[in-house]
């Protein structure tokens, strides 16, 4: 038997090639999603093979990597991806939000803005919006080559007389540049607004699906909604319990089987950030506006 | 020539000593010992188990060997042994609230009572191929004893808070289904459908549920908890007049927390989807409780559209013992029937060259 030798970031280089046109191709169409030949990789579909993909064919020598599920970088999912490059690409990581150079992510965008030259990999599990209301990928091609998002609008209104309100709270559609609707990946729809605008390139992979997408930075990402209905961002009304935030997304933890239960920051290291400085207020890290 | 008319008692003898050489392949390697497979290939024990409905590690074991690894087949002989012994009754019902836990984890919560035990999982492993792996002397890994007091399940959790629809309440009377001794009719109730649910091939189960995620029949899932660990079997004997311990079995339970439902009279709660198996099949314990809550459909007023929510698509399709019967069946000899349509398909010929009209062709067929 021979011992399988692994390239720079696991992928061999053609491999990486493909994907980076991929890439290219999704950048100059923003919201797009552009089909590419996914590979096998170690980990299982729905783990964040699309979003290890992109990572390992952007990733240079000289970056630093840093992987958060559901905002920490402590969660089981983000230790085995940060290993992963550790040993493949022996690149530099940090939990640093602001010291990254790429970030992949399940579940949330850091809380701390994003700066020019950083790049946000989302990893996607279904990356078509349009999905859960038409089943069928000959259909919502279609419709996405027409433009044609009724059937979305009529979910959310449906969703209005139902409830009262757009019962959407995760993977809120948002619609890129005034043309595709995208799907923002299942992050909280709290994060949505930090998509608009962002310094930062924002890549998704989406492995099992065979489809990258991006957004580039400063481009127009609007969460769709109605005029008498506008869009809303929802965070639990407390403070974080550690740090005291009251503008950052926040998790429920269970304390007893009594009704006891906390809420603290999602993304660990902006609450550890905050612990660290609380006896400097200025050194606090900068949000995004609410 | 080949004109098979007699031989054939000769040739079906000399099949299966050939199936046995080759079961047992080459004799100068030894052969695979039960023990072996019981502590080695653990997940196929569990499988074979569950799908073939007895929880025997060392009669599953023996049916591996025997089917030369073929899990279907080792199932099967399991089920062939199973129909033979006799029926007591009902175990009382489990409770894997008291269960002695080695892995429980819940994708809904960060943390919550009792805590997040990962315990043998190939979750974070990176797939690897490690060729020396088996010769490697393994690590000793810290493990905790397995939680023995209670753990409160999430489910229960939300439905303190009456977040979550209630479990069925419990019943003690109602004769529990069984579709190895009543055939199956539809509308099933949901012990049968749990029951077929339990006992249908995984990889039937798995891409059903996987269709679900998918679009076809979707359910919202999350993961409120997966469990593995030990449970007490017990039995009540009408001569003692109270439960006695038959002994312990380890079980995987999921419980998924699903898309919530209301109504002009109920406010919006969750609903619930529920796999059980013997041993440690995480695999098909989840795509259990994702088919269960899709065969709720009708129950909860969903639209009945995808195949996963189609009761009577899936419950008569998800045995494999069953299927694979009667695929393969198509092996055996169907001389006569086809001879008679090869008679058919020629006479139809016959019309069609002397120029018999397609009126005349399609009032034949019909």
């Amino acid at each position: 038997m021979n011992a399988p030798a692994y390239n720079f970031a696991y992928l061999d280089e053609q491999t990486k090639r493909m994907i980076r046109r991929a890439i290219l191709k999704a950048i100059a169409i923003p919201g797009y999603q552009v089909p590419f030949a996914s590979r096998e990789m170690p980990m299982p579909y729905g783990w964040g093979t699309g979003g290890v993909q992109v990572t390992a064919s952007i990733l240079g020598p000289n970056d630093v990597l840093k992987v958060i599920d559901q905002g920490s970088d402590d969660t089981t999912n983000a230790v085995s991806i940060r290993k992963f490059f550790q040993r493949t690409a022996g690149v530099a990581t940090t939990t640093h939000t602001r010291d990254a150079t790429v970030i992949q992510t399940r579940h949330r965008i850091p809380e701390q803005a994003l700066a020019e030259g950083q790049v946000l990999v989302f990893q996607v599990p279904i990356p078509e919006p349009l999905r859960f209301l038409e089943p069928r990928e000959t259909e919502t091609r279609r419709m996405h080559a027409l433009a044609d998002y009724s059937l979305m609008h009529l979910k959310l209104y449906e969703d209005i007389a139902r409830h009262g309100r757009i019962s959407t709270s995760y993977a809120y559609p948002v619609k890129v540049q005034g043309r595709y609707v995208m799907d923002p990946s299942p992050t909280p729809k709290f994060d949505n607004p930090k998509m608009n605008d962002c310094a930062a390139l924002q890549l998704f992979g989406a492995g099992r699906e065979k489809r990258i997408y991006a957004i580039p930075p400063y481009t127009a990402v609007v969460s769709l909604d109605f005029e008498d209905h506008p869009f809303e961002r929802y965070r639990h009304d407390a403070r974080c319990e550690l740090c005291g935030a009251d503008d950052s997304y926040l998790d429920e933890v269970i304390t007893d089987d009594r009704g006891g239960r906390m809420f603290v920051c999602s993304d660990t290291d902006y609450c550890e950030a905050r612990r660290a400085t609380a006896d400097k207020p200025h050194a606090v890290p900068q949000g995004y506006p609410a | 020539m080949y004109v098979a008319v007699k031989g054939g008692e000769q040739a079906i003898e000399n099949a299966h000593l050939l199936l046995a050489s080759e079961r047992r392949g080459d004799p100068a390697i030894p052969e695979l010992s039960l023990a072996q497979i019981s502590e080695q290939l653990t997940l196929a024990v569990d499988r074979v188990m569950t799908e073939g409905s007895i929880y025997d590690r060392e009669l599953a074991a023996l049916a591996i060997r025997q089917a030369r690894g073929d899990l279907i087949e080792a199932i099967f002989l399991l089920r062939a042994f199973r129909a033979t012994l006799p029926r007591f009754g009902a175990s009382e019902p489990v409770d894997t609230g008291a269960m002695a836990i080695r892995r429980r984890i819940s994708a809904t919560f960060k943390d919550l009572p009792g805590g997040q035990i990962l315990g043998p999982t190939f979750d974070y492993t990176h797939r690897l191929i490690e060729p020396d792996a088996a010769d490697a002397a393994p690590q000793v890994p810290a493990v905790v004893d397995a939680v023995e007091e209670p753990m409160p399940r999430v489910t229960d959790l939300l439905a303190a808070d009456n977040l979550i629809e209630r479990s069925p309440a419990r019943d003690f009377d109602a004769p529990v289904g069984d579709l190895t001794r009543e055939p199956l009719s539809f509308p099933a109730e949901r012990d049968v459908r749990l029951q077929n649910l339990a006992r249908g091939d995984e990889g039937f189960l798995l891409a059903l549920g996987y269709s679900t995620q998918r679009g076809f029949g979707r359910t919202h899932p999350f993961a409120g908890e997966i469990r593995l660990g030990e449970v007490e079997v017990e039995f009540v004997a009408e001569d003692a007049g109270f439960a006695v311990p038959l002994g312990r079995i380890t079980v995987t339970e999921c419980q998924m927390i699903n898309q919530f439902a209301g109504s002009a009279t109920e406010p919006p709660r969750f609903t619930r989807g529920y796999g059980l198996t013997f041993g440690h099949c995480e695999r098909k314990a989840m795509a259990m409780a994702l088919v269960d809550r899709s065969l709720r459909a009708r129950e909860l007023g969903e639209d009945v559209k995808a195949p996963a929510q189609d009761e009577e698509f899936v419950l008569s399709h998800s045995d494999n013992v069953q299927a694979t019967g009667f695929v393969e069946h198509l092996k055996l000899p169907h001389y006569v029937d086809f001879q008679a349509e090869l008679g058919l398909v020629r006479k139809l010929r016959s019309d069609f060259e002397r120029g018999a009209s397609p009126d005349a062709l399609a009032e034949a067929a019909e």
